[in-house]
């Protein structure tokens, strides 16, 4: 048995750990699944209890042999789920293609993203990966493997499906061509809540990658004041000589192995948050795109930097419209003075069909919150509730502690992907603790 | 689930009508947990109706605590009713005279039958069921009479001293597992049990006790005193000659 937790490291779990390398070993996995169920892992970038299973089994796929191909008449990529977004761009981005849609982190798997249908700083423009997907191929609860394109039901349940429906093996996406490895970055100062909606609604649009870091400690008349950062692939002209495609990320730091609970506490934060503020001044550059889109990726392991305790993220959507409840949730947070390190605010565009997929049009927030702060749990509680009032919800990716009640009110699909669900798995061989918390 | 903020969703109260073990549920329930069953022997109808007013699903099962034999068969129907048992809180039990006790001794070994002998089989079930789970904690409800017997309550705080070192085995055997076993240690706790007794030294409520206990399962402790300050001091009541502690009064 070995423990796994999420990345916000909490509530760890015992469950056998298999790495199978080939598509046969993990169809035997499935075949002979335990009466706990079996559950896909990848690089453990969830930061609930996606991917783990007490008791049961959890597949870890990131060791399985990488085999990818790319059509470049189309750009269609096609990709065993275990690869990481890292190495896909790693041999891509030198061939002119970009992925459709990155995550704040590279270190996620195809099947992950798929299983989360990640979004990432285009979704104003392009929606997240379900968008992009051309195919996909899962190991069914039967050990069948099957082929799923966008007009099959099972091919919606499974995009955003947190791996519930299937063991998915394989994904085809339409990548996006690009002409350096560089991005065009804008970035831009915001006074408080009301100025950052403002410039983001204006000029989302001129940009194909936008993003909000909201420094959610100022107060009164200065709350929720944020640097905007947007951007877009450079082209050729703008960048200075040399490979206008090469990609080689700065080679990582690693975070200390272990750190203090409470090491992110109000004065830490508030210090970082001054110091970030007052160096976001208005400005034009070009920048690779590492740093552009995974700044946290620099350092390996920055979750331990949150102690033992771990934390929690929390990201929720809210619909346009329903700015009020944005308003209302940033101001309680900032009276409260709540610790979150990284807060980040992002404007979505159109959704996918995918019926337990995250993104709706409308305002989503993220944060990081150490997870030792008292009253936490009340206040997020309080949080799902005007969410949910608000037609919004939260992201099952990054969950680690919602109740199970509020999920139909979230998620208004979620009964349509029962039943999918059930017919394709009707012995529930895929498990999660996610699943078992949520009542999915 | 215990999720990542220390809630759980589902809990098992052996012992369905204890004041301690309803007072916790009920804490746990006002955190979030939806899927409750209460064992007891005859009916519980007043708790589960004060429970499912706070919003969660209640069943009752037939327990009795005295027939061992029964007792794989209760945790089982609690599984098959409430899906993975999150919190399984052993709180049954039965505080009788020391003196009927000796003059009674068939009652007395009853008596130990229930306190003692009850815990080990529902324990013993409980933690295979955990076990497989993966994940999940047995509260048992053992009492500062047993960490050290007193002649004043002996045949009842022997009861107790075998639980708590059985308790504390049981929680040594399930480590690794990913389930537990927390240890209650309550003082004289006021209550319908001990009605009519004039309350001992740092007297305590069920409330009391359920707040701890609800403290120790969020922090993942293995041993809770209720009140904390007992930890101390049976830290040196322990240590007392036993010509002065077979003197204490009660």
């Amino acid at each position: 048995m070995t423990f796994l937790t999420g990345w916000g490291r909490t509530a760890p779990t015992p469950a056998t750990l298999a790495t199978p390398r080939t598509p046969s070993e993990l169809a035997a996995l499935v075949s002979g699944a335990p009466a706990r169920g079996l559950i896909a892992r990848g690089l453990g970038r969830a930061y609930g209890d996606a991917a783990q299973n007490a008791g049961g089994l959890v597949v870890d796929v990131s060791r399985m042999e990488q085999r990818w191909s790319l059509d470049p008449a189309t750009g269609v990529v096609t990709a065993s789920a275990g690869m990481s977004l890292h190495d896909l761009m790693g041999a891509l981005i030198p061939l002119g293609w970009f992925v459709p849609v990155t995550p704040g982190t590279r270190y996620v798997t195809v099947g992950g993203a798929v299983a989360a249908d990640v979004h990432g700083k285009n979704h104003h423009v392009d929606s997240s990966l379900g968008a992009h997907l051309r195919s996909l191929t899962l190991v069914m609860a039967d050990g069948a493997i099957r082929t799923l394109l966008p007009g099959d039901e099972l091919f919606w349940a499974t995009v955003g499906g947190m791996g519930l429906t299937g063991l998915i093996t394989e994904a085809s996406f339409t990548c996006v061509p690009i002409e350096t490895s560089r991005v065009r970055v804008d970035v831009e100062r915001t006074r408080d809540l009301d100025h950052t909606l403002e410039l983001m609604t204006a000029t989302d649009a001129g940009y194909r990658y936008t993003v909000a870091w909201i420094d959610l400690l100022a107060r009164g008349s200065r709350m929720g004041r944020s640097v905007l950062t947007r951007g877009d692939h450079a082209r050729r002209d703008e960048v200075p000589a040399g490979d206008p495609l090469a990609f080689a990320p700065a080679s990582r730091l690693s975070a200390p192995p272990w750190a203090p609970n409470g090491l992110l506490n109000r004065l830490t934060v508030r210090a970082f948050n001054e110091a970030w503020y007052a160096k976001s001044r208005e400005r034009r550059m070009i920048q690779d795109l590492a740093p552009f889109f995974h700044p946290l990726d620099f350092v390996a392991g920055w979750n331990r930097v949150y102690g033992s305790r771990g934390f929690v993220q929390y990201q929720f959507v809210v619909p346009f419209g329903q700015e009020a409840t944005l308003r209302r949730i940033v101001s309680r947070l900032s009276a409260r003075g709540v610790v979150s390190f990284l807060t980040v605010l992002k404007r979505f565009g159109a959704g996918t069909p995918g019926m337990l997929s995250f993104p709706l049009p409308g305002w989503t927030l993220a944060l990081d919150i150490p997870a030792g702060q008292a009253g936490l749990s009340g206040l997020l509680r309080v949080f799902d509730e005007w969410v949910a009032e608000a037609g919004g919800r939260l992201y099952l990716a990054k969950d680690s502690r919602m109740r199970a009640e509020l999920l139909p009110a979230m998620y208004p699909r979620l009964s349509e992907w029962r039943k999918i669900r059930e017919s394709a798995d009707p012995g529930e061989v895929f498990r999660s603790d996610l699943a078992r918390r949520l009542s999915l | 689930m215990k999720n990542a903020l220390g809630s759980v969703d589902s809990v098992l109260l052996l012992g369905g009508r204890s004041e301690i073990g309803l007072a916790i549920v009920e804490r746990l329930v006002r955190d979030g947990a939806r899927r409750v069953v209460l064992a007891a022997r005859g009916e519980a109808e007043a708790a589960s109706v004060r429970l499912k007013g706070l919003g969660a699903d209640v069943h009752v099962l037939e327990f009795d605590a005295a027939r061992p034999e029964t007792h794989g068969q209760v945790i089982a129907a609690a599984a098959d009713l409430a899906g993975d048992l999150d919190v399984v809180i052993s709180a049954f039990g039965v505080l009788g005279k020391q003196s009927a006790y000796e003059d009674d001794p068939v009652a007395a070994a009853e008596s130990v039958a229930v306190n003692f002998g009850g815990h080990v089989s529902t324990g013993l079930f409980a933690a295979r069921r955990l076990r497989e789970q993966g994940h999940g904690t047995l509260v048992v409800l053992s009492s500062v009479a047993g960490v050290r017997v007193r002649r004043a309550n002996f045949v009842y705080g022997a009861a107790k001293a075998g639980l708590d070192g059985f308790a504390q085995g049981l929680g040594d055997a399930l480590h690794g597992s990913g389930a537990r076993v927390m240890v209650v240690r309550p003082g004289f706790v006021s209550g319908r049990m001990t009605a009519g007794m004039a309350p001992g030294p740092m007297a305590t409520t069920p409330g009391v006790v359920a707040d701890a206990v609800i403290a120790g399962l969020r922090a993942g402790s293995e041993t809770v005193w209720a009140p904390g300050k007992l930890r101390p001091v049976f830290t040196v009541m322990r240590a007392l000659p036993r010509s002065i502690w077979r003197r204490m009064p009660r």
